[in-house]
Parts: C-alpha cells; sequence; structure tokens
C-alpha cells in the first residue's frame, strides 16, 4: 500500500478536502477520480502552483506558517497534512489549525526513529538521508523531525484522539515494532471540538456535475 | 496581428443605477479569433481606468498603436485566439468610443459633458451584457480583467451568474479602501479646480483642463508603481548635473511623472476621469448584504482564478485574499495565485512567467 492509497482510502465520497503543501495537486486530483472529493491545495512554491494548475487542481497560493485564516471554522471534511510537518515551523499552531478549520485531520511524516535513521546517527555518526529524507542536514526544507513516539505524545498534548494509524515501510504495512521499523508515518486525527457538522450545505448535484465535466483530464 | 475597431449601437434605453436613463448608447469593441459554432469560446477582456477596447494587435497602417494587453492575448498567447474568440469592450462614459460625456446629447444636439450621467461597473457590465447578446453570446468561457477591468470580471459573475463559466479577476479588490478613495478624490479635485475644467462644460469653451488632468495622473501614476520598482527605476538620479535650486526638473521622477501626465492630458477626458474614479469608489458588491462579500458571492456559480502581486499596494494582495475567502465560503471552485512580483500594481500588463504560464494553463483548461 502507497501513501496515496492510504489518504484515498481514509477520504469519504464526496468529502471536501483540504491539503496543505499540496505540491502539483496529484493526490486531490486522484480523490477527485476516486472519490469525487471537492478539493482545494495550498501551497508556496509557484512551480508547483503552476503544476496544480496544469492538473486542473484548485490551489491556493498562501504561505501555511501564516495559519489558516482563509478558511472558515469546520469548512472541511478532512484537511491533508503530507510529508510536510517536518518543514513547518510552528507545528502546534498549524496542527490546531487544521482541527479549526477541518473535523479530522490527516499527517504524514518520515519516521525520524526509523532503524535506517537511528543507525546513521548512532553507528555512522551523521544525519540520516535517505529516500524519504533525501537532504543533506545543510540544504534541508526540515525543521522539525519527529518520531511515532513524539508525534503521538504532540497529540495528547494537544488533546488531538488518533482515530487510525497506518506506518508504511517501501510499500508494506509495518505493524511490528512500527516506531523502528516504520519509514512513514500516516496518522488520521481529530479533536472533541472537531465533531460540529459543517457550517454550509454541500452544493446541489446539478453543480458537482458540471464540475464533473469541467474536470475531466485533458488527455 | 491586424485588428479593426467596431461600434455597436444600442437604441433601448439604459437605466443606470443612479436612477438616470441613457436613451441610446454605443459600445467600442474590438473582437479576435473566430467564435465556434457551439458559441462556448468567447472570452470577454474588461479593461482598466486609461485603456480601451483595444486589448491586443495593431491597427492596419498604424503599427505602433500596440493593443494594451498584446502580451496576454493573441494568436498562441497565453489567452490564445487561435482558440478563443476575445472581444474587448470599452466601457460606457469613456472617451475613446463608447458613448461618453464629450459624445452628443441627443436631447440638446450638444455634447453632455457636465450633464452626463455618473455610470458604475453594475452599468458598465449591464452594457457589456447587451453587447454580448448582440454578437449572440449566451454564456461566456470567461470574463476578464486586471484592476478595474477585475471589478467588472467579478461584477459579472454577480450580475450574470448564469452567462459566466470562468472569471479571471486580477490584481483586484473588492471596494476601494478609504486610502484608495482619498487618491481619487484629490485627482478629482485637481481636475474640477482647474479654470479651464468650467463646471464639465469646456468642449463648447474649446479649452481643456490640461493642468488637472496633468496631475491626476501623475497622482494615479505614483500608485501603480512600488516604491521599490520606483527606486530601481529612478533612483534619486538628476535630470541635470547639479541641483538647481530651483522649482525646475531636478530629479529623473520628476521628469518621468510631468512627461506621464503631459502625455495623458493631451488624449484622455477629464469628464470621463471623473467618472471612472467615481465608479471605482462605489463598486461595493457587499453593500447590499450588510457588508459581508461571502453572503454578496453567494449567488455566484462561475469558476474563478484571482490574481494578486506581492508589491502591489494599490491593491495589496489581502485584499484578494477578501475575494478568495468569500468564494472559499459559498464552495465555489477557485485558484489563487498571488505572484512575488515586484512592480507593484502595474505587474498585471507585465509579462512575467510564472503569471502567464498560469493564465495559459488555466485557459488551457476550459472545455470548449
Amino acid at each position: 500500500m502507497t501513501e496515496l492509497e492510504t489518504i484515498a482510502r481514509w477520504v469519504a465520497q464526496g468529502a471536501r478536502v483540504l491539503d496543505l503543501g499540496c505540491g502539483d495537486g496529484r493526490l486531490l486530483r486522484r480523490l477527485w477520480q476516486t472519490k469525487q472529493a471537492l478539493g482545494y491545495g495550498v501551497e508556496i512554491a509557484d512551480a508547483h502552483v503552476l503544476g496544480c494548475i496544469r492538473n486542473d487542481v484548485n490551489v491556493l497560493q498562501m504561505d501555511l506558517e501564516d495559519g489558516l485564516a482563509a478558511f472558515a471554522d469546520k469548512s472541511f471534511d478532512v484537511v491533508i497534512l503530507s510529508e510536510t510537518l517536518q518543514a513547518i515551523h510552528r507545528q502546534e499552531y498549524l496542527l490546531r489549525e487544521m482541527l479549526r478549520v477541518g473535523r479530522e485531520a490527516i499527517v504524514s511524516f518520515p519516521n525520524f526513529g526509523y532503524w535506517r535513521a537511528r543507525i546513521q546517527i548512532a553507528i555512522a555518526g551523521h544525519m540520516p538521508v535517505s529516500k524519504e529524507l533525501p537532504y543533506q542536514w545543510y540544504d534541508t526544507p526540515n525543521v522539525h523531525h519527529c518520531t511515532l513516539v513524539d508525534f503521538e505524545a504532540l497529540c495528547g498534548k494537544l488533546g488531538f484522539s488518533i482515530l487510525e494509524r497506518v506506518v508504511l515501510t517501501e510499500g508494506a504495512t509495518v505493524s511490528t515494532l512500527p516506531n523502528l521499523l516504520g519509514a512513514l508515518a500516516l496518522y488520521r486525527v481529530t479533536s472533541p471540538a472537531s465533531t460540529n457538522p459543517l457550517t454550509v450545505p454541500p452544493q446541489a448535484p446539478h453543480q458537482h456535475r458540471q464540475q464533473d465535466q469541467r474536470r475531466q483530464p485533458q488527455g | 496581428m491586424i485588428v479593426t475597431a467596431h461600434t455597436a449601437r444600442f437604441t433601448e434605453p439604459l437605466r443606470l443605477s443612479s436612477g438616470a436613463v441613457l436613451p441610446e448608447f454605443e459600445i467600442a469593441y474590438e473582437t479576435y479569433g473566430e467564435l465556434n459554432a457551439a458559441r462556448s469560446n468567447a472570452v470577454l477582456v474588461c479593461h482598466a481606468l486609461n485603456a480601451s477596447h483595444h486589448v491586443a494587435g495593431t491597427y492596419a497602417g498604424d503599427p505602433d498603436n500596440v493593443g494594451w494587453w498584446d502580451n496576454m492575448v493573441g494568436p498562441g498567447k497565453p489567452l490564445d485566439t487561435e482558440r478563443f474568440f476575445v472581444i474587448g469592450s470599452n466601457y460606457i462614459g469613456s472617451c475613446f468610443g463608447s458613448t461618453g460625456p464629450a459624445s452628443t446629447n441627443p436631447a440638446t444636439g450638444r455634447p453632455w459633458g457636465a450633464d452626463f450621467p455618473v455610470v458604475t461597473v453594475e452599468d458598465w457590465v449591464a452594457a457589456q451584457a447587451r453587447l454580448a447578446e448582440r454578437l449572440g453570446i449566451e454564456r461566456f468561457a470567461a470574463v476578464m480583467g486586471g484592476s478595474l477591468g477585475a471589478m467588472q470580471a467579478l461584477q459579472w459573475a454577480l450580475s450574470y451568474p448564469e452567462r459566466v463559466r470562468n472569471s479571471i479577476v486580477i490584481a483586484a479588490t473588492p471596494r476601494l479602501s478609504a486610502q484608495n478613495i482619498a487618491f481619487n478624490e484629490v485627482a478629482r479635485q485637481a481636475i474640477m479646480t482647474d479654470p479651464d475644467f468650467h463646471g464639465g462644460h469646456y468642449y463648447d469653451r474649446g479649452v481643456v483642463p490640461v493642468r488637472g488632468l496633468r496631475i491626476a495622473r501623475m497622482i494615479g501614476h505614483i500608485t501603480y508603481l512600488s516604491d521599490d520598482a520606483m527606486m530601481e527605476k529612478f533612483g534619486r538620479q538628476l535630470r541635470r548635473s547639479e541641483r538647481g535650486f530651483d522649482f525646475g526638473v531636478d530629479f529623473e521622477i520628476e521628469s518621468y511623472l510631468r512627461y506621464q501626465g503631459d502625455k495623458f492630458s493631451t488624449y484622455f477626458d477629464a469628464n470621463t476621469y471623473l467618472r471612472i474614479t467615481k465608479a471605482l469608489d462605489y463598486y461595493d458588491p457587499a453593500a447590499d448584504f450588510g457588508g459581508d462579500l461571502s453572503k454578496a458571492f453567494a449567488r455566484a456559480r462561475a469558476d474563478f482564478l484571482v490574481v494578486s502581486f506581492t508589491s502591489d499596494w494599490r491593491f495589496s494582495s489581502a485584499r484578494s485574499r477578501e475575494i478568495v475567502r468569500a468564494l472559499l465560503d459559498n464552495r465555489r471552485v477557485v485558484s489563487y495565485l498571488e505572484i512575488d512580483a515586484p512592480q507593484g500594481h502595474d505587474a498585471f500588463l507585465l509579462e512575467d512567467p510564472r503569471y502567464h504560464d498560469a493564465l495559459r494553463a488555466y485557459f488551457g483548461n476550459i472545455a470548449l
């Protein structure tokens, strides 16, 4: 199972999705195609924003570090932060914001407790460099690494409930010693205050059909 | 691309927001490309303060008069006229061909002058809708504009929700700030206090309030450029070898503003300038909804592309984000680009690959 497949499985049919740090929008495109999920991506990099437009995905060029002021409370079913958590400066703030604007959040990140990372530090004595963490320490955009244990502790502190967790290594699900054997962690979380219904009713079905036509792949 | 300007005449009266009625009117327009059989590829381009329906291309025998958005519109350009049928339309009240203050008032047989009514963005859009009907366009693939043109693109989506598939809103604001209005008022005062203004009836007297127009344009120009762009372009560079200790032109920026003012005063009409700035001041789609822009956009049905430029202090990115927020509140399909460009408000007229590539991609995804 891939990260994309895991996330797609967690997103309900027709859900309203916000993808933070959405890259070129491939996840949102897939969620549109497979789940008819109306999504918006947030991205700061010009090249990614252009990629989203080319992929016919809604994209909003904004800086996540400024929070999610553009979005109303509980205006999304799911807010996704895919492999971006480690590059954020104000993680607590952003995680709180995610569950302010969304009923659920999906967070994935490279596990710094993965045994290969541990060995590189403990035996080889250098900062981990891997497929999941391809950067040298001096050119990495990543500023806040964590392990499964760390993230779950932060969830506890923020009062978030973990609904599901999937740990992956090279496309395979890890169930034994996940904090040691897992390269990538995915969490589906909520907070007790996040269970309110959406404030705005969904669009009429005929408008969705219009969007269907509009969002066809262009070949 | 060689283009031709056209005029469409409308004899059915147009009731304006002010309550005044234009008994008849003309709209100057140009078209580029071909309307397809399904009539699904029409794009309306709305112009800003001092531009016209001459959006792209050149006129036969006049190669220097290039359309104001020629880098955006044309064959192979981001808005590709090989694929789209593009219409540039001059708003009413203008001095470039559509009925305006210098036109003949049918009631008197003399120029309207000060008697030409104050028109609004809503009025412009209503007049453009007549032009669309005349051209056989029931639904635009897109309505697009920058600055004041962007207000028209927004208003199209509000006045005629079913007739706009995409609204492309560039360097926009949903309503002017007090500061924006203040700049406009200074420009108007410059015109109205010019001794040659004669309360707006200067056509008969064979004079033009040149001094007022010059100052109005100079003020406008300051707001179109960012501080950095102005510093980069002109700095504190002197025009002459040393300071003159008089009030001639010392600095390059003074020379530039005077040049722009002089040029403007030879082709622009003072009565038009007063009315356009008033239309800008009045525009506020949220006014009827207790100031709530989200409620104002509830009737919009279009998909939106909103573009702002980070150095634009006239209509800052924060103002565009207000529009985006209102659209998100209504679950509209919307993308928002915030281009980190240094030039200020005028960036929307300039060629920036990030901006143009995005527009090209967006238009490429509009199914015809």
